[in-house]
């Protein structure tokens, strides 16, 4: 019997001055969001919103996490995640929940003590659906955040045709076990993709060269092996070197090479490609 | 109970958890600005910052988590720089066979423990089996 009175109570807050509610709503909105969505836009969420919230509440759902409350949730899903992307701020999104209480507060001053505790209890759930829009906007912030990460770990480790048959990857910055998988990956998937069988792993601008990223570096050089190709490492500098001796890593057999440049005449000479310097050509 | 490294009045040592990948880089990228505060030579930068590389992960790995407290040190007038990983995992019941160049009770190369001292000046490891593992290192520069 409550209940139904409750909802009843919140029905009649939504309902009264239906229109007038909603055209206020989205002005209220509107103006927060500074024009940067198109009005139409808004009307078209804001009313679908308020349909939902309408139909959620009649059939007795209270409460933000209720399962009534599922279309509002999915509707409100989509708002903060286009919001996210779109690059407005958290409050820019939740002011399209909190508006709303906003707007209703005129009704109350005239108001009986029930029309005041139907606010009451809509405000709490339009707090707690405020509270659901921030949670999804950062959820996504953050899937865009890791999305760019895998980008610039991409980006920043690219695998370069030299010449036919000899291709480079310069690796630059603090080498991760992540990037350096990365990495390996995209140099043995690019011996495929170019038919070359000399590669060159250019170190020059690595910080440092731990167990991790050694053992690594071996494994690709192995692998590589495996599929018919050599790898030279170089530009291993003084300090690098030094480190990796006082380790104790042991680099075997592995060709080594003082500067890119160094390692690109002896992968050209083993591919059969001869360098000649032109007769009377002066330098 | 190990002797806390000679903490320099001057430098503010810091707290990181370490917990995750990043923040074996984290770990790392402490470990240079100090290395380089503390006006290290360029390869004992190098060494010092792959030490703790190796001191961060290990921390990760097989302690399971844990804290590093790094700052500068001094001693008799000498500036230096000091990592401490201390982790509350499950110990390390043989020290000399962990200590063993290329051992590994998992799939590494086994060298950095046995690594990580050849790389530094001081190298303190304190560990008993269900207490944890604390291992400290300094490199003074010269
Ligand atoms: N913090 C730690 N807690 C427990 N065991 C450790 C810890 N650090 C190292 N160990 C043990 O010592 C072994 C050798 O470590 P390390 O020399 O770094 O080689 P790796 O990391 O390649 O295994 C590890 O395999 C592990 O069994
Ligand atoms: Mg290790």
């Amino acid at each position: 019997m409550a209940k139904q009175e409750s909802v009843s109570g919140l029905v009649g807050l939504l309902e009264a001055d239906g229109e007038a509610l909603a055209d206020e709503w989205v002005a209220l909105v509107a103006g927060a969001l500074g024009g940067r969505i198109s009005r139409a836009e808004l009307v078209r969420e804001l009313r679908e919103l308020y349909s939902a919230l309408l139909e959620a509440i009649r059939s007795g759902a209270d409460d933000a996490h209720a399962e009534g409350m599922s279309e509002v949730r999915a509707l409100l899903t989509e708002l903060s995640r286009s919001r996210a992307r779109q690059g407005f701020t958290p409050s820019e999104t939740a002011v399209s929940v909190l508006a709303l209480k906003r707007v209703l507060e005129p009704g109350l001053r005239e108001g009986a003590a029930e029309k005041t505790q139907a606010y009451l209890q809509l405000s709490r759930v339009l707090d707690d659906l405020a509270l659901f829009t921030i949670e999804t906007y950062t959820h996504t912030r953050e899937d865009i955040i890791s999305a760019q990460a895998d980008q610039l770990m991409e980006l920043s480790t690219p695998v370069v045709k030299l010449w036919d048959g000899v291709i480079a990857v310069p690796l630059v910055g603090t080498l991760d076990s992540a990037r350096t998988q990365v990495v390996m990956e995209k140099l043995l998937q690019a011996l495929v993709d170019t038919g070359s069988e000399q590669a060159i792993i250019d170190i020059t601008g690595v910080a440092a060269v731990d167990t991790q990223v050694a053992q690594h570096l071996l494994k690709t050089i192995v692998a590589a092996r495996l599929m018919g190709a050599e790898c030279t490492v170089s530009g291993i500098r003084p300090q690098i070197a030094q480190t990796i001796v006082a380790l104790g890593i042991e680099f075997g057999d592995i060709v080594t090479k003082a500067t890119l440049a160094d390692a690109l005449q002896l992968a050209l000479m083993k591919s059969g490609v001869e360098l000649v310097a032109q007769q009377g050509l002066q330098r | 109970m190990t002797t806390p490294p000679p903490w320099a009045a001057e430098g503010g040592q810091q707290t990181h958890a370490i917990a995750k990948n990043d923040d074996v880089v984290r770990a790392r990228q402490l470990a240079r600005t100090l290395a380089q505060e503390s006006k290290l030579s360029l390869v004992d930068q190098t060494k010092f910052i792959t030490a703790a590389s190796e001191l961060a992960r290990n921390t990760m790995v097989y302690g399971g988590g844990g804290e590093l407290r790094a700052g500068l040190v001094r001693r008799n007038g000498r500036l230096g720089v000091a990592a401490v990983f201390d982790d509350t995992g499950p110990g390390i019941a043989d020290v000399d066979l962990a200590m063993t160049d290329g051992w590994t009770s998992g799939l590494g190369l086994g060298l950095g423990l046995s690594g990580a001292r050849r790389l530094v000046d001081e190298f303190l490891l304190d560990t008993e089996p269900g207490r944890g593992t604390t291992v400290t290192i300094i490199k003074w520069a010269r």
